[in-house]
């Protein structure tokens, strides 16, 4: 049996879940943002998935998008993790909260 | 408007702007003596003496220019365009108005003449010099007006400079309280007369004299049920301006101004603004009695009804008082109040043209009075208590012919004075119109008139002095003496210039006018015109001198408080109107005060403004609970939020 659209979409929305997942109940700052690029991928492969299939190069292209603003945006959202670790000698949400009422 | 293709000669089309000149150069005055010239006296003095006196030519010129014509507008400038209603400022420039002007830029020139004697050792005499053309330009405003909106812009700038005026003394807290109390009261009259003014426009669509009376005279109903009240109510604003019996409480009083200021605002031309603006509306109140339902109990009086009757007892009540005051200047104050019910009257007897004629006159021989007055107080050192003069004929001469000339053409001595033509006109209107009452209540006035005027006389001029103050009295200076001349003669002369038959053309031109031509005719005119007005007047003059003369002649004090105490009692404390006004409306108004300030306290300031304020502080407050401050709380609302999103769009 060849894999066919279904099980590439199935393997996507479990790596989303699964992102989403450590999103909400890690409390490490750095699994929380690696659990984001995880729900990224997942996109990126259904994109993919879609672009096979469909044969459109389009979802591709979009990738190509993706994976540049994820890396982006993981430069920046390092730095600020290192950046507030400095200051806060903590990387844990728990700590994190001065933000409340 | 479009000046770049005018040549720069004035051509005759374009003459009537010269309005705008007159207008403007009192303000011009004001504004350059405020904002530098007020360091130097000579400058002051001859800024403002020379805007006025130029006004003056200018407006013999425009009067010989348009005021035998139809009338024309100058350029107007565009003030408010909205649909609906279009407001522009305009001048115009007709025998009413010109003949206005004459007036109010003549007498104005000789007191600001006098104004530079008299007020020489004043410290703020710049200041004075500015609200005085600051007062002529305003006044000029409303005689140019070409529309009622304007017209009452002026109207409240002239009321804010006799403020001005009226408090000039401001440390002294009589005059303080004097201006306060000009300023409200007008108020009162202002407020019917805007409330006037929307009646009128909403019935047809526009402010503006020429069209008004166009639309009028094409359909006598367009103001339908409301014509007597839009007349009644814009008549409150002459009532407050002219002072008519009950506003009228602060002409007296408005005495504590400086006398110059007495004579050229509270005798000659503001308070006569009240009377001319009527005249210029008059098409607006010669219309038959119509009155709104809820007002049908007035249904018997038409607006004109109303007028006359106000004027008839303000000039009564006025007369009245003026027997019984002791202070010259309120002497003359009651007078003023007196005649300018008289002019009132006439307006209601449907004879504008004998109003405006008794205006011309009254302004010239009242101006004179007040100034002849101005200059005794100066020469008895400050002293305005008439009982503290006496003698001053000899002392000071021309002070007291001059005055003389006014006392006889306040009285209207046959023949040799103005004042005799004017208000035989205005009896003559009363008679033509059928109204007999105040035919009789005219003619009654007139002998108080000469019974007041020839008491004050006796008693200030003649006899012995009874102060140290009168005899040591000295004649005035050459710049207040001129003005007192110079006013003399038009007192004795006005009269006998054809001013009522012209104005009477103008008001209604269908009738026919009759000028006399031989000298004869001219100087007995009222005796063939109405002969039974002027021989009453003539009858009624001879009774109040000859009952002055038995009362006052050589008397040390006045005999009436002895023989009829109780209405003596009555008329020297002004027939109660402030002790009235003081018992229930200072009251009924503080009472309306206070219930504003708790309205305004606990409803709008506690209730509305601190409910609202309150109601969205209790919302933020129940919100920041939703701020924990933890990062996957957040995470989770958003993701929750796409789901639903999601959710609602799959549905």
């Amino acid at each position: 049996m060849t894999p066919g659209l279904n099980h590439y979409l199935v393997v996507s929305a479990l790596l989303f879940c699964l992102g989403l997942f450590g999103v909400l109940a890690r409390r490490n700052l750095i699994v929380i943002y690696m659990c984001l690029e995880l729900m990224l991928n997942a996109a990126n492969l259904a994109l993919v998935a879609f672009s096979r299939f469909n044969a459109n190069l389009n979802g591709q292209v979009m990738v190509f998008f993706i994976i540049t603003v994820a890396a982006a945006e993981v430069a920046v959202g390092l730095a600020l993790i290192v950046a507030l670790y400095r200051k806060r000698q903590t990387a844990h949400v728990e700590d994190l909260t001065s933000l409340r009422f | 408007m479009d000046h770049s293709a005018a040549p720069l000669a004035v051509t005759s089309s374009h003459a009537q702007d010269l309005a705008w000149v007159v207008l403007l150069f009192p303000l011009v005055s004001a504004l350059s003596i405020t904002f530098g010239l007020r360091r130097s006296r000579t400058l002051t003095n001859t800024m403002a003496l020379s805007a006025v006196v130029t006004g003056f030519f200018l407006s013999v010129a425009l009067f010989l220019g348009f005021g035998f014509g139809p009338g024309v507008n100058a350029d107007a400038l565009p003030w408010l365009s909205i649909p609906g209603l279009n407001i522009h400022l305009g001048l115009k420039v007709d025998s009413l108005s010109t003949l206005m002007l004459m007036v109010v830029t003549g007498i104005s020139s000789l007191v600001h003449l006098y104004s530079t004697q008299y007020m020489d050792e004043d410290q703020d005499y710049p200041r004075y010099f500015a609200a005085l053309g600051l007062f002529t330009f305003a006044m000029l405003g409303i005689v140019l007006s070409d529309n009622l909106v304007q017209t009452f812009i002026f109207w409240e700038l002239v009321g804010v400079t006799s403020y001005l005026l009226v408090g000039f003394w401001y440390e002294k807290p009589a005059a303080a309280d004097a201006a306060k109390k000009a300023f409200l009261t007008n108020r009162i009259g202002d407020f019917g007369f805007i409330l006037g003014i929307v009646i009128v426009w909403a019935a047809t669509g526009t402010v503006q004299f020429d069209e008004l009376a166009q639309k009028l005279h094409a359909d006598p109903k367009v103001l339908g049920n409301m014509a007597s009240l839009a007349g009644v109510l814009i008549f409150l604003g002459a009532m407050g301006k002219s002072a008519q019996v009950p506003l009228h409480v602060w002409l007296p009083d408005a005495m504590e101004g400086p006398t110059p200021v007495s004579a050229l605002i509270h005798a000659a031309t503001m308070v006569a603004a009240g009377v001319y603006m009527l005249c210029r509306v008059f098409f607006l109140l010669d219309l038959p009695a119509a009155w709104p339902d809820a007002l049908s109990f007035l249904s018997p009086f038409s607006a004109l009804g109303i007028i006359a009757w106000v004027g008839g007892i303000t000039s009564l009540l006025a007369g009245l008082i003026a027997i019984q005051q002791d202070d010259i200047k309120r002497i003359l104050a009651y007078s003023t109040l007196s005649q300018l019910g008289y002019m009132i009257m006439a307006v209601g007897c449907a004879g504008p043209d004998a109003a405006m004629f008794h205006l011309t006159t009254h302004a010239c021989f009242k101006a004179l009075l007040f100034l002849g007055a101005g200059s005794v107080i100066v020469g008895c050192h400050h002293e305005q208590n008439i009982w503290k003069m006496g003698g001053l004929w000899k002392r000071m001469p021309t002070t007291a012919i001059c005055f003389a000339i006014g006392t006889a053409a306040l009285c209207g001595v046959p023949v040799v004075t103005a004042g005799f033509y004017s208000k035989d006109a205005i009896f003559a209107a009363a008679l033509a119109d059928g109204r007999h009452m105040l035919f009789g209540i005219g003619i009654l006035v007139a002998g108080l008139t000469t019974l007041y005027m020839a008491r004050l006389f006796l008693v200030a001029f003649l006899g012995t002095p009874r102060s140290e103050q009168a005899e040591h009295a000295h004649e005035s200076p050459w710049r207040m003496t001129l003005p007192l001349t110079i006013l003399a003669f038009p007192s004795v002369a006005l009269g006998w210039l054809p001013i009522g038959g012209f104005l009477k053309h103008r008001f209604f031109p269908e009738v026919a006018v009759h000028y006399p031509d031989s000298l004869t005719e001219i100087l007995f005119e009222p005796f063939n015109h109405s002969p039974l007005g002027a021989v009453l007047g003539l009858g009624m003059i001879i009774f109040g001198a000859f009952a002055a003369v038995m009362l006052y002649w050589s008397a040390a004090q006045d005999p009436l408080p002895d023989r009829v105490p109780g209405i003596s009692r009555a008329l020297s404390r002004r027939l109660y109107f402030d002790q009235v006004y003081e018992a229930v409306f200072i009251p009924l108004h503080d009472a309306v005060a206070a219930l504003a300030d708790w309205f305004d306290r606990w409803i709008v300031q506690g209730f509305i403004v601190r409910g609202a304020s309150g109601g969205v502080e209790l919302f933020g407050r129940g919100l920041r609970l939703v701020q924990t401050g933890n990062l996957q709380t957040y995470a989770f609302f958003f993701v929750a939020g796409v789901a639903l999103v999601v959710l609602l769009a799959l549905n």
